[in-house]
């Protein structure tokens, strides 16, 4: 199987996700500026300051042609991946519900926390358990999870949290301690920690990689999801 | 076509001291020119002529520190140096000052340090893929310290953390003297494969001469005369115009786009715009490669209207690189650019001339000889002279309020070892820096094997470079107060401490680069402090067989009220075998053995407890056994290596004792100690011991016949073992009890400051 990872202009995290994917599965670097997402099964979008960020954060790449191309594959139930800035992206293009808000400290924060999964029935996450606890760090300034009560309720009820942080872990002042969702047909996720940083013990933290293997085990057989 | 000698005006004299030239000097650049200069020329003169350009007050000094070893690939005079570290590979580095645009401005002062010093490492061709800095601010009770910390910090992570280059580790320490004149030194390293490393100097008659990045802009202007080779003084909000913006946005676009015209080998010679902008820039590429270079202005994009040629070629602007291209390959620049949304103009060539000849359209406004510019700035012999008695003022005692605010019911016991530990925890300078690195990126790029806090250097793996199992290991150090002690054992310290650092995780140094922060050289006791550090420097790095790659001098750093502290910063590179030996500080396993390895010879002069107390700084320090921290350092590194040590931390500021309680904090563990058992010694002479400081001692723990190795090798005196969830020793006939979590309280005192 085949993943491709979005290469904005003010990506950083791009060559780290790709380490993660080839993992895997194979991996190739999608251009902003091209519409062709190569045959990849799984798109994930990653972490960094797509077009600098000097507006509000993700505000600019939705309009990229890859984009374009990320949200009709997402369309048509393709697995989408956002990781930080590519959650915020996946959020102000509209794939996912919420948004991203400044942390409760306002400062950028890198620390390593645990999450939660919340729900083990996406194809994110089909190789963990509901419960498992996971080390994985964050690294942001914008990560503050935000919806509307009503859309926050509906997100609760309809499975929609993916990850929550762990008691004493919130770094952001997250609602609910959301740190990951996805949309309604479970198909596009984001999520504010980065599991691309937690697939190697020597740098921390292997916990990340079961995300990547649970999409590589989807792609290569959707049902069991 | 004009001739610019009859555009100069009669006599620029005075114009030129307002730039910070001297009489003599501004007649040398009359006799160069044959003429007297005009506007532009004495600008351009001024900033080459800088301090900050030309190192005149350091330049003889500095020819005394060794260049030369096994590992060196590339010495000073290039953007950076560079080291081998094994399997085709390079490792580029360098440190920097930003101090003064930082005391005017810290947030973007800060910012575009950390960008200038990326551009100096992929100017040779390297990518960079670490970051670490060094800071001094006044002591935490002022609030323009705050504004200062909190400024630079956030201005480093905005830079670094948005270019996806890890900030992997760091030092900041807070005394007086630093008051008013911070210091933010940034270090950054980059990998090349070996023979992709480029060189600055200009070549190829007919080569196009491109400027790529950014537009230039009326920022910074004089940056390099007006801010960094003056001294501060009040009227600093008038300079606040002459402090660049940072825009890492474009930096990361330039960044990529170079290497990727490095890779395909379209590019002759690349240098990065720095300190006085396109003059500089132009003309050590054409010194260099021993060629001219004719520049028209009118064809630099800039981003205002109506700017003077000479504020087009003194600009600072930020994000700019000037490379040489061959016509042929101009084409396929232009292409990579475009792809990366880069701006690269074509504003000039390469001539035989040896001749700086600046056009505005078709008028010529300038004509420099470019050995003029580069080399003949005169040199000044440093006129040292040792001052009658230590010129800094004792630090106020801070003893009592620390212990009211760490202890209990121990706020009345100054004497109580307890109680002066948590003192020392909670204190400015040995607080956990977390609240400051937690606002860094250290994981991007995948190779941080070691985070901040968690081993004395950080250690970077290479696998997605090579394939195999190596890593790299980089520390940074420098301790001001010591040096102002004692400038010359004060700077080995400085040295000996950052090899120490390699060697706890396992890493042997290649390399080092340094930035020597000091007050006004014109001043005897400011010279005599830059010469004795540097003959130290030398000293101590011709002992441990490690060269000087390249590095930066800062001078000038003083306000009303006196020079900082002398201040030189040191960054070391190191080699590991194998990434998965390297130790942390933290204690690991409950029964592990605790020990110390070597003989340091701590005493209180110049240390923190004397700092916290208000002692007056001495005017020396101990003398130290240089061979003898060496043997240790190797024992040490050599275990690590060989997978025998738990945890391996050298004991620095505040003593043994506080190495130990890190150690146990950095693990979650505690340890009983018995080093002082049974002794009828009263606690002030037990004192020395437990807070005193010295270079050369390691704090190792781990299975007793590991640690019987080590002592076969070097004195290694074991003193206790792991375990428990307290740090407990006897003391004289009292016994020293701390839980885990009152050490933890006091180490996070700095987290108020963030608050």
């Amino acid at each position: 199987m085949k993943f491709g990872v979005v290469r904005f202009p003010g990506s950083c995290d791009e060559v780290d996700a790709v380490l993660a994917c080839e993992q895997q599965g194979e991996a190739e670097i999608l251009w902003h500026g091209d519409r062709d997402l190569k045959g990849a099964d799984v798109v994930v979008v990653p972490g960094g300051f797509s077009y600098g960020d000097y507006l509000r954060v993700g505000a600019i790449a939705q309009f990229s042609p890859v984009m374009d191309a990320v949200a009709e594959f997402a369309r048509a139930g393709g697995p989408v991946l956002g990781i930080c800035n590519g959650f915020q992206v996946l959020c102000e293009a509209g794939l996912l519900p919420g948004a991203l808000l400044p942390n409760v400290e306002l400062r950028f924060v890198c620390r390593q926390v645990d999450v939660e999964v919340a729900n083990a029935d996406t194809p994110f996450t089909r190789q963990c358990a509901e419960g498992d606890v996971l080390s994985i760090p964050v690294k942001h300034t914008t990560g503050r999870y935000y919806a509307p009560e009503t859309t926050l309720a509906e997100i609760e009820e309809r499975g929609q949290v993916v990850l929550r942080y762990a008691e004493d872990y919130n770094p952001n002042g997250s609602a609910n301690g959301i740190a990951g969702v996805c949309n309604a047909e479970r198909n596009v996720m984001g999520l504010m920690p980065h599991p691309e940083h937690a697939v190697d013990p020597l740098t921390g933290s292997a916990d990340g990689a079961c995300l990547f293997a649970s999409l590589a085990a989807h792609a290569a057989e959707p049902a069991a999801a | 076509m004009s001739d610019p000698a009859a555009t100069a005006a009669a006599d620029l004299r005075g114009e030129a001291r307002a730039l910070g030239l001297t009489d003599s000097e501004y007649d040398l650049i009359c006799d160069k020119l044959g003429r007297t200069p005009n506007g532009l020329e004495l600008a351009v003169f001024s900033l080459m002529w800088s301090e900050h350009c030309a190192y005149k007050h350091s330049k003889r000094l500095l020819g005394r520190l060794p260049t030369e070893g096994p590992h060196l690939l590339m010495g000073p005079g290039e953007n950076a140096g560079a080291v081998d570290v094994g399997d085709g590979l390079a490792i580029a580095f360098k440190v920097e000052s930003h101090n003064h645009p930082s005391a005017v401005e810290p947030f973007q002062g800060a910012a575009t340090g950390v960008g200038g010093i990326m551009r100096d490492i992929f100017a040779v061709g390297a990518r960079p893929i670490a970051v670490l800095d060094s800071l001094r601010f006044g002591e935490l009770d002022s609030a323009r310290s705050r504004y200062l910390l909190d400024g630079a910090v956030a201005g480093i992570g905005h830079y670094g953390n948005s270019i996806g280059v890890p900030t992997v580790g760091g030092e900041v320490y807070f005394e007086g003297p630093y008051e008013q004149n911070c210091l933010v030194n940034a270090m950054c390293l980059g990998i090349a494969p070996k023979e992709r490393l480029i060189r600055s100097a200009a070549a190829g008659l007919g080569n196009h001469l491109v400027l790529m990045g950014a537009r230039t802009g009326r920022d910074g202007i004089g940056g390099a005369s007006v801010l960094a080779s003056a001294e501060l003084g009040d009227d600093d909000a008038d300079k606040r115009p002459t402090v660049q913006i940072g825009d890492p946005f474009e930096e990361k676009k330039v960044m990529e786009a170079c290497l990727e015209l490095l890779d395909r080998e379209l590019l002759a010679s690349l240098q990065d715009l720095g300190a006085a902008g396109l003059s500089s820039s132009s003309s050590e590429m054409a010194s260099k490669g021993e060629v001219g270079l004719d520049i028209d202005v009118s064809k630099v994009p800039l981003r205002e209207e109506d700017m003077e040629p000479f504020e087009i070629m003194v600009s600072e602007s930020q994000e700019r690189m000037l490379a040489v291209v061959e016509p042929e390959q101009l084409a396929a620049v232009e292409k990579v650019c475009e792809r990366w949304e880069v701006r690269c103009t074509v504003i000039g060539e390469v001539t035989d001339t040896r001749r700086m000849r600046i056009f505005d359209g078709d008028e010529q406004v300038g004509d420099m000889p470019v050995e003029a510019l580069v080399d003949d700035c005169p040199l000044y012999d440093l006129e040292p002279e040792e001052p009658a008695e230590q010129i800094y003022p004792a630090p106020k005692r801070t003893l009592d309020e620390l212990i009211a605010t760490t202890g209990d019911d121990r706020a009345s016991a100054a004497d109580d070892p307890a109680a002066i530990l948590l003192a020392l925890l909670a204190s400015s300078n040995l607080a956990s820096r977390r609240p400051l690195f937690e606002q860094y990126d250290a994981l991007v790029q995948s190779r941080t094997v070691r985070r901040p806090e968690a081993a004395d250097a950080a250690v970077l793996q290479l696998v997605h470079d090579t394939g195999g199992s190596t890593a790299i290991a980089i520390s940074i150090d420098g301790n001001g107060r010591r040096v102002a002690c004692d400038p010359y054992w004060g700077t080995v310290e400085a040295v000996l401490e950052c090899a120490s650092n390699l060697a706890c995780v396992g890493a042997e140094p290649l390399g080092l680069t340094n930035c020597l922060n000091f007050g006004n050289p014109e001043k005897p006791h400011v010279a005599w402090q830059l010469s004795r550090s540097v003959e130290g420097m030398a000293d101590a790095l011709n002992q441990l067989g490690v060269p000087v790659v390249g590095g930066n001098v800062s001078l000038y750093n003083q306000s009303g009220d006196g020079p900082i502290y002398p201040t030189p910063v040191v960054g070391m590179v190191g080699s590991i075998p194998d990434a998965k030996r390297t130790a942390g500080i933290g204690f690991a396993e409950e029964g592990h053995v605790v020990a110390m390895c070597g003989t340091p010879q701590p005493s209180l002069a110049g240390s923190e407890l004397a700092k916290l107390r208000g002692e007056p700084l001495p005017t020396s320090l101990a003398p130290v056994d240089i061979a003898a921290v060496k043997r240790a350092q190797d024992a040490v590194r050599d275990a690590v290596r060989a997978g025998d040590l738990a945890s391996a931390h050298d004991m620095a500021e505040g003593g043994v004792l506080v190495a130990i309680a890190e150690s146990c904090l950095a693990g979650g563990i505690g340890a009983t100690l018995d080093f002082f058992g049974g002794d009828d010694a009263t606690y002030a002479e037990l004192e020395p011991y437990l807070f005193g400081e010295a270079v050369g001692g390691f704090i190792v723990s781990g299975p007793r016949d590991a640690i019987d190795r080590l002592a076969e090798r070097v004195p290694t005196d074991v003193f206790g073992s792991v375990g428990g969830d307290r740090l407990e020793l006897p003391v004289g006939d009292r016994r020293l009890s701390v839980s885990l979590d009152e050490l933890r309280m006091a180490h996070s005192a700095l987290a108020g400051a963030f608050s």
